[in-house]
């Protein structure tokens, strides 16, 4: 990549170059080249179509991973109003990986919480580029088991490479810490929205990826493992995470097909870094008619829906055996 | 609701303990060296003192036969759930291939058994991790198999036993279904604790990833057996990502014990005994819950 651009993109940028190009021509020079700037446009929306409906598993992880694609923040303050960030899990310390707070979505109190990567290197070496230790993770639990007391909908948008692979993290219980946030946010009595907004990584995406409602970004990618990672552990080489990734099937699309989210959020063509406003406005939309219709559900059933939900989930083969007498 | 779910499928098959995947190591020789201390140890010694060096208290990783031999009470064990077989959902390179090996090479279906047992005449709900399939990870069936283990203790008011021997985490070949298998656990497990019964995890070499940060590590009580490996993410993980050396013994029981992450470690020659005391000290609580 170079200059926030993909190499799969170069076409597309050397025609829109050519087409600034003429336009500036057309009002310096005084000259009408309007039918050839009209032929090159046409051109260069079939070519941004082609190259953008068609990427491949490995082209979507890394337009999940453009550093300029809309970070937690960014999402909160475009689609929230008067959010307050709260610190802390009371244990140990505050950790800048994840984020979370109180703020209203259309006038509702909501909690929203979500790991925070750096929009810069220095802001990405405070929150240790947003893969959180197990007090991120608890310090996510405390403030939704926050929301539960005072019956607020929980917003987790999620963009997580992993929760951290540290010394310190294994230490403090990183296991245990998101099994505990699975286990817990299973069963609070409030709707819960979850949005894979960039990086779905692991273990570290899915202890706060329990909901109600489980949407995704369109280029955002979910997987048990990262490409790299399996790449590595399957072939013992990291560079063949482009294959990792297809066999993966990890794009939104798949996991639609697996029931693993229900609905995908479109981004601006070319990926929500290209227009951070459009992808906002998209999800603010996602939420506001998912919301809607869980705020419709009593609690009691919503949790039960829930569960379901995730029961639903596996595939084998059920293989006919014979038959003994039950024991008592 | 799950007694339909049970209901409908093909009732118990009782499997022997000798019966299940006797392991065979294909070399014949008398002497098996200790991978910790090198010292050589006749076999049929070692198969006396339940698979530990007697000089250096290692403990050789077991098959889910012998692991029942020595837990559970002769003859008491009932698998349950042996009709369920692993698809390849993916259509992931290589795992419909990977599957037949390690089904060959371990004599189980799958990475995980469950069953009815009784420990010192405990009755109880029992699942076993044999890590030779596929570094004992989970994908659909072994996540099934430990959600349907919690419901049908709940209907049959049981406890459950579950020895874990998840080294390989979610199962990669299975994608997000193997994830998915991490929620669908945890919240069985929560639907079991929620119901008032107990839940022993006791944690094998080597637990770890998926298995570790789902059910493996949300019992009531968590016990492990000396030397294992407990972690979320395996030391050459934090080794490469760290660039430091990891501290001597790092995510071995004794260090996970050490910061507070199990209740005890247990010799595996006191397991049977331990879990024996533990569910019959759980039997009948004292306090009414008025």
């Amino acid at each position: 990549m170079r200059n926030g651009l993909f190499e799969w993109e170069k076409p597309l940028y050397e025609l829109e170059l050519r087409i600034a190009e003429l336009q500036k021509f057309t009002t310096e020079e005084d000259m009408d080249l309007s039918r050839e700037i009209a032929t090159l446009e046409k051109k260069a929306d079939s070519l941004r179509r082609e190259i953008y409906q068609n990427l491949t598993a490995w082209q979507q992880v890394l337009l999940a991973r453009h550093p300029k694609r809309p970070t937690t923040l960014d999402y909160i303050e475009m689609v929230f109003d008067d959010f307050i960030e709260f610190h802390g899990d009371r244990h140990y310390r505050d950790d800048p990986a994840i984020v979370g707070g109180i703020a209203t979505f259309d006038g509702i109190p909501v909690t929203v919480i979500g790991p925070q990567k750096g929009r810069d290197t220095k802001e990405n070496m405070r929150r240790n580029f947003g893969l959180p230790h197990p007090e991120g993770y608890r310090k996510a639990m405390r403030l939704m088991e926050q929301a539960d007391k005072f019956r607020r909908p929980i917003i987790s948008l999620i963009d997580v490479v992993g929760a951290y692979p540290g010394i310190e993290a294994e230490e403090r219980g990183q296991g245990n810490a998101i099994a505990e946030c699975i286990r817990r946010m299973s069963f609070l009595q409030v709707p819960i929205v979850c949005v894979i907004t960039g990086e779905g990584g692991s273990g570290g995406a899915l202890a706060i990826g329990i909901g109600d409602r489980i949407l995704m970004m369109e280029h955002a990618w979910y997987s048990v493992i990262s490409p790299e990672m399996c790449a590595q552990i399957l072939w013992k080489d990291s560079s063949k995470a482009p294959e990792a990734a297809e066999a993966l099937k990890l794009t939104a699309q798949d996991l639609l097909k697996f029931g693993a989210i229900d609905s995908i959020v479109t981004e601006p063509l070319g990926g929500a870094h290209k227009n951070h406003e459009e992808a906002a406005a998209n999800l603010k939309q996602a939420l506001q008619e998912n919301l809607q219709l869980l705020l419709e559900i009593p609690a009691d059933e919503l949790v039960e829906q829930r569960l379901a939900r995730f029961r639903r989930l596996g595939k084998w083969r059920e293989r006919a055996v014979a038959v003994y007498e039950r024991h008592e | 609701m799950f007694k339909d779910l049970f209901r409908s499928k093909p009732k118990y098959v009782t499997v022997r303990p000798q019966a299940v995947s006797v392991k065979q190591d294909a070399s014949v020789a008398l002497w098996q060296k200790c991978p910790h201390c090198s010292n050589l140890i006749y076999k049929k010694d070692l198969e006396k003192n339940h698979y530990v060096c007697e000089k250096c208290g290692f403990h050789f990783r077991i098959s889910i036969a012998e692991r029942l031999h020595m837990t559970v009470d002769e003859g008491s064990f009932e698998e349950l759930d042996t009709h369920l077989e692993s698809d390849n959902p993916l259509g992931f390179p290589g795992y419909s291939e990977k599957l037949a090996q390690a089904q060959e090479k371990t004599g189980l279906d799958e990475a995980l058994i469950v069953g009815r047992a009784a420990i010192y005449g405990n009755p109880c709900m029992l699942a076993v991790t044999d890590f030779d399939f596929m570094a004992g990870s989970m994908g659909s069936v072994v996540g099934e198999r430990v959600t349907r283990t919690f419901e049908l203790a709940i209907e049959q008011e049981l406890p459950v036993v579950i020895f874990s021997a998840g080294g390989g985490g979610a199962r990669m070949q299975e994608g997000i279904l193997s994830l998915m298998q991490m929620a669908k656990t945890s919240q069985a497990v929560e639907r079991h604790n929620r119901a008032g019964f107990l839940y022993v995890s006791v944690l094998t070499n080597p637990t770890l990833g998926g298995v570790y940060a789902s059910f493996a590590s949300l019992g009531d009580i968590l016990l492990a057996e000396p030397g294992a490996l407990i972690g979320f993410a395996g030391p050459r993980i934090v080794e490469e990502a760290t660039k430091q050396s990891l501290p001597k013994g790092f995510q071995s029981a004794e260090f996970a014990m050490e910061h507070g992450m199990i209740d005890k470690i247990v010799q595996r020659k006191d397991m049977r005994q331990v879990l024996g005391k533990i569910l019959s000290l759980h039997r009948k609580g004292l306090v009414s819950s008025a």
